[in-house]
């Protein structure tokens, strides 16, 4: 798979000397966006809202942690919505089974992913391209089978029902929907921040050289089966955190997280958002959802219009949203400046 | 039981037949592999299989070989295929003319389609191609919902058809099975020797190699590569008549067969039509002998055995080294 069209319009300009300014400047952005979105529930009863942000915080960790595979590494997974359904169905059972905390469930379910995706990722990252694409998306649909196979442990195609126990912790009850809802915002903020850190460290230079060009960065004595596989399980993790928001919300997991429509979903919201900004797949995420959830109120024929807004998108601007507006104001301000 | 039952009996999907459904059932397949009739009934279902998947699949290579372009649309050329012949077939009650119009109609549905909207992303990005194609995905599959309705459709056995299926060595085999392997396979060898003999053929392999070139002599590449992948997808539309009768039609029954055919263009090697013939009829005789030993898991069989092959050998098993 060639570079991404849209990296190669991007310089590699070295970060600056003010870069503890930039890590202050993205905290701040990070806590105001945390205030507004925690404030929200202030201004407003509708329960419906809040779930629209539940699930974009989901979707929107998912498809971001794709993003550092895609847009930032060059990996084209196709089979990413594993991990998705991994941290679904690792957190529902080991609720469900175990009983133990939630605190301690959520890191039992990231050590899990850690390790499977350090397994798959061995194996996988050595492959070039669009056979990368392919072995990923066979352990996607492996991953699928297993679960409709082992029906007496996840319950087959009816997925896990009766329920994930959801017991409070420091006074936080995720059964009551304000309190799910903060929590939701909180991890969103929380995996956003830390892959932004993950992006714009020497180790994510470190994976744009090797999307741009592997064969130098492993001249300049980089290991770049080892960055790809740290990348791969770093990924792995947050979709795994963006699982676990989607099975305590819908207190439960299904097959489907895992199916691989799913990742497909996932690369479609890179591609709409835009996968050159940081910020691309969660503009990407809240189009989505917005798009998918008004047009099944419209027309039971939703194929068709999402169809051809795709169509629009990659037909017609032939880039994400952002990366379109981001080069529109860049044109305006070169213009401006009368170059 | 009578013929239509048998037909019924011999084509439902194999794992509503083991409905008791035990994860792994080994003795079934032990049993099967000891007993000749089992074994003649279980590879004549597992070749049939493997010959629609290798129609589908060798227009797939053909299009990413030459176009270099992965058409992950190509599930629902089968599918216009099979609903275009059930349609023909219904209004003339001709199966000649059913197949014909399943395959002329996706050629032509192709070659527009390559024409007007692929052939303005071949410089673009994978992703960008990737995603014209599923946008068309979800359109087509609306489409046939529109017109055909969101229902089951079933064309029906031709007359000519329906009679006593032949039994080899106590193995039952539907004569309609017969026909299918041999058109799949005529059109196997006559796609070998016309693209490793013919003009027509040269000139293709030539543009798979270098496109500039063949354009600098004077050859209209665009045409080629519209030609190209109306073939494809007639072959796809092919696939879709021929299952037309021995399946059931409904709106999405592209995908899992696309999903397959990925699957045997990646075991044999991207743009290899041998490696699509043995890749496929691999696949075929998994499905049908695993559907017996591990009827819950016969698709994670397929994944895996995927799995195995590229890591094994990352081109595929008949893939140039340098793709």
């Amino acid at each position: 798979m060639t570079e991404l069209e849209a990296g190669r319009a991007e310089t590699l300009a070295p970060v600056r000397g003010s870069a503890a300014l930039h890590r202050y400047r993205d905290v701040l952005i990070a806590l105001i966006a945390f205030a507004v979105l925690a404030s929200l529930p202030l201004f407003t009863g509708s329960k419906a809202l809040l779930d629209f942000v539940i699930r974009c915080s989901a979707y929107g960790l998912f498809a971001s942690s794709l993003n550092l595979l895609v847009g930032y590494t060059g990996l084209t997974s196709f089979g990413h919505g594993m991990f998705f359904g991994l941290g679904a169905y690792s957190f529902g059972l080991i609720m469900q089974k175990l009983g133990l905390p939630i605190p301690v469930a959520f890191v039992a379910t990231l050590v899990i992913t850690a390790i499977i995706a350090a397994v798959i990722g061995a194996i996988c990252v050595r492959l070039k391209e669009i056979y990368f694409a392919f072995v990923t998306l066979a352990f996607q649909m492996l991953i699928h089978s297993t679960i409709l196979s082992w029906a007496s442990f996840t319950g087959g195609d009816q997925g896990l029902r009766g329920g994930i126990p959801r017991p409070a912790f420091f006074g936080i009850n995720l059964a009551n929907h304000v309190h799910l809802y903060i929590a939701s915002c909180a991890l969103l903020i929380l995996g956003l921040l830390a892959m932004r850190q993950i992006a714009q460290s020497p180790f994510g230079y470190t994976l744009r050289m090797i999307r741009d060009n592997a064969a130098r960065a492993s001249f300049l004595g980089i290991d770049v089966w080892r960055a790809k596989l740290t990348v791969f399980v770093l990924a792995a993790l947050f979709a795994s955190m963006g699982g676990m928001v989607m099975a305590l919300f819908v207190s439960g997991a299904y097959p489907e997280f895992a199916y691989w429509t799913i990742s497909g979903e996932a690369i479609f919201i890179n591609m709409l958002g835009g996968v050159s900004t940081f910020l691309g797949p969660m503009v990407g995420t809240v189009l989505l959802l917005l798009l998918n959830d008004t047009v099944t109120r419209f027309t039971e024929y939703h194929g068709i219009v999402l169809g051809v807004v795709i169509l629009f998108f990659a037909l017609g601007l032939r880039k994400g949203l952002l990366d379109f507006v981001t080069e529109w104001f860049s044109h305006r301000r070169d213009a401006g400046e009368g170059r | 039981m009578t013929l239509s039952a048998a037909f019924v009996w011999l084509l439902a999907p194999r794992r509503a037949r083991c409905n008791e459904s035990a994860p792994v059932d080994l003795d079934a397949l032990t049993g099967c592999l000891s007993s000749s009739a089992c074994l003649v009934t279980q590879t004549t279902s597992g070749l049939i299989i493997g010959m629609l998947l290798f129609l589908v699949a060798v227009g797939l290579t053909l299009i990413f070989g030459v176009l270099k372009v992965v058409n992950f649309s190509h599930g629902a050329f089968y599918m216009f295929g099979a609903y275009f012949a059930m349609t023909a077939y219904h209004l003339t009650g001709s199966f000649a003319l059913a197949m014909l119009a399943g395959a002329a109609g996706t050629a032509i549905l192709g070659l527009i389609f390559e024409r007007v909207f692929m052939s303005r992303v071949y410089g673009a990005d994978v992703l960008m191609q990737l995603l014209v194609c599923y946008a068309f995905v979800l359109i087509f599959d609306d489409v046939v919902r529109i017109i055909w309705g969101p229902e089951f459709k079933s064309m029906g056995m031709p007359a000519a058809f329906q009679v006593m299926p032949l039994f080899i060595a106590g193995g039952v085999v539907p004569p309609y099975y017969l026909l299918l392997i041999g058109v799949a396979l005529v059109a196997a060898i006559v796609l070998g020797i016309g693209l490793s003999r013919s003009r027509i053929g040269k000139v293709i392999r030539a543009a798979a190699h270098n496109p500039g070139m063949v354009s600098a002599l004077g050859i209209n590449t665009g045409l080629i590569y519209g030609g190209v992948f109306a073939l494809g997808g007639m072959l796809a539309g092919l696939a879709g008549a021929l299952a037309a009768p021995v399946r059931s039609l409904t709106p999405g029954m592209g995908f899992s067969v696309l999903i397959e055919s990925f699957i045997v263009t990646v075991i044999g090697g991207m743009g290899s039509i041998v490696g699509a013939l043995v890749g496929a009829l691999l696949l075929g005789l998994i499905r049908s002998f695993g559907s017996l030993g591990f009827p819950l898991f016969t698709e994670g069989l397929m994944y895996l055995f995927m799995v195995i092959v590229l890591v094994s050998k990352p081109t595929g098993l008949f893939g140039k080294e340098a793709a």
